[in-house]
């Protein structure tokens, strides 16, 4: 039986202080309070003084509070009963259902040993031509999506939890919204994905600390089911908000703000779970898609700017689509050059092309005539955001490779393209097909 | 020497506080002691009986109270034959024997030898009984890979030593004694051919150090050219994510005209080492031939790694690379990042609760950088060798802004400065380095005076275009336009390369000067143009066939016929 303490010293923030002997670092401890029950955790000692972090926040903690350390640092389950299951920031079921205690793992473990690193080479499929065509995911990779507040990331993460080619989903959420939290719940229950996902959901009700341990929740047990041989992907939203909740932890501490408030280890705590990315030689992986908000829609807010240094790429989503400028996976070079042999052709052909049409809207903005040239690229421009950037278009990657032909063929001659010629002779399509497919299905 | 310890008495994440009533030393290192855990730690400020120690290892789990053994020896590397091919992390852990050991993750304070303690190498045997040493003094030879590695003696040996006895030639583990010395006043040394030496002292056992002046070559021509860099000298490349820092970093390692690569993964990707890991022993080093790795030291310490570590991991490196120079050889030590060094110390700064200086990193951020670089150069060792460390750092300013202090304490104290623009990467220029940006004190690989010329052309074309943007191409001269077209001609044809393609990746010196010749007949012709039409495609048709030449081997039969082809067109 561990000793209970009821004698608070301090309250500062989210942060309370108790003097208490044999009290481990990191361990984590329940206090009572009139409201509730909740865990916190050990984040500094000082002689006999510790100092916790009240994950429900330290509004209605009374001096005389009760305190019980618990002896052991934040644990999960891990159980193949967790799929199709919601559990709140804290590891607790927030769906009514039985709680998990089988099988407890420790959180936050240690890294991947550099060397049983392998180098990344499975591409994992998402429908979204955007991405499967444009910047290819691959397994074990790391990417951030960047937007602004008021765009449909967590729409665009709900389709690929629905669509991408994995074993498993496990969806971490940190300060979502309420509705929000019921769309990802519905959309995957109604894409009949829900059985094989996982939820850590942290609402933006519920105190911030709480949120921090969201995405060492889901990393930990996603590393248990990638060890185990499933290919796992870990869909993070929206780790501005985790920026920001250890912003407040680091300033409630006094420690020594770094750049806009944000303390100065935050690359390397971003970095310690983005880099539970891994391809584990011989059995599953652990891919993360996160989406990173961008405050001002500035790239080079610390939050941002730190995740660009860690992940590898970014996809822009603006204006409800992925930007085909700027975003960029950096590992699709190791797997597009095994689907089709012109994937990596219609990739870099297509955007050249639409680049050009950016410029051509640019100068019929300044007022200049336009050439049939201009005309042409008018009309390819329009058919390729409609058919392709579209967040709508939902095809597999060789049927969007298929559309890239048509939409071509249908504005221009082969030799304006300058694609190569085996290229053209194998894959430009016929007058009639490509008529057929541009105006047809969407 | 007795056993000091002390009790814990505070934890902030992984800075602890401990009790001791005896003898400590500042940077000593000791141990924290969790069961069969022993996590390293370094002491780094004392006050009273208090010690204040940074751990290197994840905190988690200690409690007030635990024990904590000292060790008296400050923070050092095992230095001796078998350190080439090896991938350590920033304590000199070998990686992939603790692989083998653990698995797929690093164990939390287990400490494993850096050099392997049953390998026997062939001494041969270079002094004789009655020879006088002292620190750095070659004592034997033993064949590394492709090098002949030096034994020497420890460097911190002063004064003068007599050699009492030599081992015989013959083979020899690391630990095994081959030799024993005796100074003025009869204190016996016995010596191994691996001795320890503490990372953040340099070691100076060398007879002097010299003015770096022959050329590194890496054979990027933008960087050989214009930017080059001195064998002993340092330069750093800053640029934002994504602008292609460590892709040259790779390319530079790969083709650098050194003896040995030193490759310090400093809080950066994973991935990226990891490309590396497994590229380099496939990869054949183009001047012998042999796998790449056979020359290359890794340093891993990637971003999830512990922090304190990452401090320690550039020192790490530093010192491998000190200790091959001191055998006549040339190495080159790449830190991708130093920025994620910087920010190491920062983390640390603020646990101490020191005043912050800008962007709260320390106020001695700029003597530490200074430091770290000063620690590169050209030295003539005792027996005559002229050896070299040359540094070359990443950085990675937060926002791609170069103002920040790291990247402003850096530029003080390299001798070359590689700035990396977003811009140019955007738009797909490779390598990004900023041409008008960009300076190195250094002497180039190709004639100044060409390379003058052509910085011009570069200069003024930049003026053009600025102006272009403004009154559009109509409202400009065409004097001016050609202009233009020449810098666009230089960019294109010069200053970018392609890294992926063998021989566009790597330009010889040689050829860097045959080629800037001709480019050069190219600036200075006064070409007739009747309209920007006609020069634009004249250029366009220039630049292609440019471009098909640097992809030719030098010197081959296409190559003089395609040199022809573009000296035709020149002279019309």
């Amino acid at each position: 039986m561990r000793k209970v303490y009821n004698k608070i010293e301090s309250v500062s923030g989210n942060v309370i202080t108790v003097r208490a002997a044999d009290i481990h670092y990191e361990e984590l401890a329940e206090i009572t309070t009139r409201r509730c029950t909740s865990l916190a955790q050990v984040i500094k000692l000082e002689d006999d003084l510790v100092s916790l972090q009240v994950f429900a926040g330290s509004r209605g903690v009374s001096t005389n509070d009760e305190i019980r350390f618990l002896g052991h640092p934040m644990n999960v389950s891990f159980s193949e009963d967790m799929l199709g299951r919601i559990f709140n920031g804290s590891g607790v079921p927030r769906d009514g259902g039985p709680e998990i205690s089988e099988s407890v793992i420790e959180i936050a473990g240690p890294s991947v040993n550099p060397a049983k690193r392998i180098i990344p080479s499975r591409m994992i499929r998402t429908n979204i031509p955007m991405i499967d065509v444009f910047n290819s995911l691959v397994a074990s990779q790391k990417l951030p999506i960047f937007s602004v507040s008021g765009e449909p990331y967590n729409e665009l993460l709900a389709r690929i939890a629905l669509q991408a080619e994995v074993d498993m989903i496990i969806l971490g959420g940190i300060g979502l919204k309420f509705d929000q939290f019921m769309y990802f719940k519905n959309a995957l229950e109604e894409g009949g994905a829900l059985n094989r996902s996982i939820f850590f959901m942290h609402l933006a009700s519920e105190p911030i600390v709480e949120g921090l341990m969201v995405p060492d929740l889901a990393l930990a047990v996603a590393e248990k089911f990638a060890i185990s041989g499933k290919e796992v992907l870990v869909l993070l939203t929206d780790m501005t908000n985790f920026s920001d909740a250890l912003k407040e932890i680091a300033i409630t501490m006094e420690q020594v703000p770094s750049n806009r408030g944000y303390p100065g280890d935050l690359y390397s705590q971003l970095a310690s779970r983005y880099e539970k990315a891994v391809d584990f030689e011989g059995s599953g992986a652990i891919t993360i898609l996160g989406v990173t908000t961008m405050p001002g829609d500035d790239v080079t807010h610390p939050v941002p700017d730190n995740t660009g240094y860690i992940t590898e790429g970014q996809f822009y989503l603006r204006n409800g689509r992925i930007e085909p400028f700027g975003s960029l996976s950096r590992l699709k070079q190791l797997v597009n050059n095994k689907t089709r042999d012109d994937h990596r052709a219609i990739m870099d052909g297509m955007i050249q092309l639409y680049a050009q049409y950016l410029e051509t809207l640019e100068k019929r903005s300044m007022g200049f005539r336009m050439s049939s040239w201009d005309d042409k690229l008018i009309k390819y421009g329009e058919l390729f955001e409609s058919q392709m950037m579209s967040l709508q278009v939902n095809i597999p990657l060789e049927e969007a490779l298929d559309r890239g032909w048509s939409i071509l063929a249908e504005c221009f001659k082969p030799e304006e393209t300058g694609f190569r010629t085996e290229l053209v002779k194998q894959f430009w399509p016929k007058k009639e097909e490509a008529e057929g497919v541009a105006h047809g299905e969407n | 020497m007795s056993q000091v310890s002390g009790k814990i008495s505070g934890i902030n994440g992984n800075l602890i506080t401990v009790v001791v009533n005896d003898t400590i030393t500042q940077n000593e290192v000791a141990y924290a002691v969790k069961g069969d855990e022993h996590l390293k730690s370094e002491v780094i400020r004392i006050q009273g009986n208090k010690a204040f120690l940074q751990v290197f290892e994840s905190t988690k789990g200690l409690k007030v109270g635990d024990t904590v053994e000292f060790t008296g020896e400050l923070l050092s590397v095992q230095l001796g034959p078998g350190l080439l091919q090896q991938i350590y992390d920033g304590l000199q852990n070998p990686l992939p024997q603790l692989a083998e050991k653990h698995g797929f993750f690093l164990p939390r304070g287990q400490i494993l030898e850096a050099l392997d303690h049953d390998k026997k190498w062939d001494f041969t045997p270079k002094v004789k009984v009655g020879d006088k040493v002292s620190g750095g003094y070659y004592l034997g030879s033993v064949p590394e890979t492709q090098f002949t590695h030096y034994v020497m003696v420890p460097f911190d040996v002063q004064g003068e030593w007599t050699v009492e006895e030599i081992a015989d030639k013959g083979e020899y583990t690391v630990v095994e004694k081959i030799a024993s010395i005796k100074d003025e006043r009869g204190n016996v040394r016995d010596l191994q051919m691996q001795f320890d030496w503490p990372v953040k002292i340099p070691i100076q056992a060398y007879k002097q150090k010299l003015m770096p002046t022959d050329p590194l070559i890496t054979k990027v021509r933008i960087i050989d050219t214009f930017f080059p860099v001195a064998k002993g000298g340092t330069y750093c490349v800053p640029g934002p994510f994504g602008a292609g820092k460590t892709v040259i970093q790779q390319i530079t390692s790969r083709y650098a005209d050194v003896d040995i690569v030193i490759i310090a993964a400093c809080g950066e990707r994973a991935g990226e080492i990891v490309e590396t890991m497994r590229e380099f022993p496939e990869l054949t080093d183009p001047r012998t031939g042999r796998s790449l790795m056979e020359r290359t030291i890794i340093i891993a310490n990637t971003s999830s790694m512990p922090v304190a570590a990452r401090e320690a991991s550039v020192y790490t490196a530093t010192t491998l690379g000190e200790y091959y120079r001191q055998m006549g050889l040339g190495v080159l030590l790449l830190a991708d990042s130093t920025s994620r060094w910087a920010q190491a110390m920062r983390e640390l700064s603020g646990r101490l609760e020191e005043i912050p200086g800008e962007e709260a990193f320390p106020a001695y951020l700029e003597s530490r950088i200074a430091e770290f670089y000063e620690r590169s150069g050209l030295i003539e060792t005792h027996d005559g060798k002229v050896g070299s460390l040359t540094i070359g750092g990443t950085v990675s300013p937060a926002g791609g802004n170069f103002e920040e202090p790291v990247t402003q304490a850096t530029l003080k104290v390299v001798g070359a400065f590689h700035g990396l623009s977003r811009d140019r990467a955007n738009a797909r220029r490779f390598p990004s380095i900023h041409p008008l940006d960009s300076w190195s004190r250094y002497h180039s690989a190709v004639s100044e005076n060409l390379v003058e010329e052509a910085r011009k052309f570069l200069f003024r074309g930049s003026e053009v275009h600025q102006m272009m943007m403004v009154v559009g191409e109509d409202g400009t001269s065409l004097e001016d336009f050609e202009v233009y077209l020449k810098s666009e001609f230089v960019d294109a044809v010069y200053l970018q390369q392609n890294g992926f393609d063998p021989i566009d990746a790597a330009t010889s010196p040689e050829r860097q000067n045959h080629i800037s010749e001709i480019m050069n007949k190219i600036l200075h012709t006064d070409f007739t143009f009747d309209d920007k039409e006609q020069a634009r495609s004249f250029f366009y048709d220039l630049r292609q066939k440019f471009i098909d030449w640097n992809y030719m081997e030098y010197e081959s039969d296409d190559f003089k016929k395609q040199e022809k082809v573009i000296t035709d067109l020149i002279e019309g």
